[in-house]
């Protein structure tokens, strides 16, 4: 194979198909040359990536047009104020029982409450309190902090990488937040121990998917805005992990 | 609350988390705080009022940045910019040349010096770098933020990374590009 010189960059993007991608890597397997030359596009591009991130907007330009934003566009009706809502629920109330309404609210909260963290995560300047991409030094931060432990997947392999952890409050309890980075979409990882009573399945809001399970006494809810493919396929690698 | 109908109140919630990435895009366009504070607070405007014929399902993050670019180019900052960068054609990239263990030491430069090989490209290469590497947006989704082709995407991506080099490389010998 002559060597695949033009196709190092999109190699290091990552946006070779699956069969140039493989081709490719069995000729850096035996060509030293572009092994280099991937290697040194590859740093290049990781030092541009801390090197790029070098300005923040001040806490008072961005309260300004957060003010502005806000005032000119209000957040959406909660289900509540929502009059189509309220009348459903009102016919609903008459024909099926309380506990099951107030079941179906409580999810809704739940989940909503988990996307509002998530989002919040994203706007921080410091979203995780663990920062590392290894998971052997994330779960056990957690230890002493959680009073349940969980196993993190070995992500080598996959398009995700793992950003840090952080501890949360939920339902007054501490429960775990784990962020992930997939391309420029950020994922958050819930693990819950308390009852929530998040239900689970697959449900979409204003481009934000969540994916929820339970397992081994354990709730997890996935959150982003990535794909409902790519929340999935993260959702598999924690569930096997679980598994393990 | 999970309704699959699209809702009007989404903008607060797509746009604010991308406020300090967006900002630091501003600043390395324009290369001051007050032009980027104008650039972020127009580009906040425009997005707010043109919110309804963004297509939802389509890439916001792709979308807003398509219009900080268009109002930087139109800004007093943006008129001085040159945006040729040598992609009339759209011919593929040509191969670059391979590198030799050196040039992997030049790369593991200090921030700094990374740092001023950005300000010294043209804008449109250190545009597409920001993207591709800050941002790491996919070529699809340059291509949908800077209103070019994929070809020109990988071809001006590939002389840009050409350009950096050279100007990490000059910076290191300490000579002048
Ligand atoms: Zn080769
Ligand atoms: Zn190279």
């Amino acid at each position: 194979m002559t060597c695949p010189t033009n196709q190092l960059d999109a190699f290091v993007d990552g946006e070779l198909s699956p069969a140039a991608l493989a081709a490719v890597e069995a000729h850096l397997q035996t060509c030293p040359a572009c092994s280099a030359h991937a290697l040194a596009q590859m740093q290049l591009k990781n030092s541009v990536r801390a090197a790029a991130d070098a300005y923040q907007p001040s806490p008072e330009f961005r309260a300004r047009i957060a003010a502005q934003v806000a005032t000119k566009q209000r957040r959406p009706l909660h289900f509540w104020l929502s009059p189509a809502l309220a009348l459903v629920a009102a016919v609903v109330l008459v024909a099926i029982s309380v506990p099951l309404i107030a079941r179906h609210y409580a999810h809704e909260r739940a989940l909503s409450e988990l996307l509002d963290l998530h989002v919040s995560t994203l706007a921080s300047a410091n979203p995780v309190d663990v920062v590392s991409t290894d998971r052997h030094t994330v779960k056990p931060w957690f230890q002493g902090k959680l009073p349940f432990t969980f196993n993190l997947p070995d992500l080598t392999y996959s398009p995700y990488t793992l950003l840090g952890g952080k501890l949360i409050f939920f339902n007054h309890a501490p429960e775990a937040q784990l962020l992930f980075s997939f391309r420029q979409h950020r994922i958050s990882v819930f693990v819950l121990k308390s009852a929530t009573s998040s239900r689970d399945g697959v449900q979409t809001e204003d481009g934000f998917t969540t994916e929820s399970w339970t397992a081994g006494g354990l709730h997890c809810i996935v959150v982003s805005d990535a794909s409902a493919a790519d929340v999935h396929a993260l959702a598999d690698l924690m569930r096997s992990a679980q598994a393990k | 609350m999970f309704q699959s109908a699209p809702v009007n109140g989404s903008f607060e919630e797509l746009a604010m988390p991308l406020f300090g990435r967006l900002y630091n895009l501003a600043y390395w366009l324009a290369r001051d705080r007050a032009s980027a504070e104008d650039l972020v607070q127009e580009t906040y405007m425009k997005a707010l009022r043109g919110f309804a014929s963004f297509q939802p399902g389509t890439n916001f993050r792709a979308w807003i940045y398509r219009i900080l670019r268009n109002t930087f180019l139109t800004s007093q900052a943006g008129l001085n910019v040159s945006l040729s960068f040598d992609d009339a054609d759209e011919t593929p990239p040509e191969p670059a040349e391979l590198h030799t263990p050196e040039s992997i030491l030049l790369v593991r430069a200090e921030q700094d010096l990374v740092r001023r090989a950005l300000e010294m490209l043209p804008v449109p290469a250190r545009e597409i770098i920001l993207l591709c590497d800050f941002e790491e947006m996919s070529y699809s989704e340059i291509s949908q933020a800077l209103g070019i082709p994929m070809g020109t995407v990988m071809s001006r991506l590939s002389r840009a990374r050409k350009a950096m080099r050279n100007l990490l490389a000059a910076q290191l010998e300490g000579t002048k590009p």
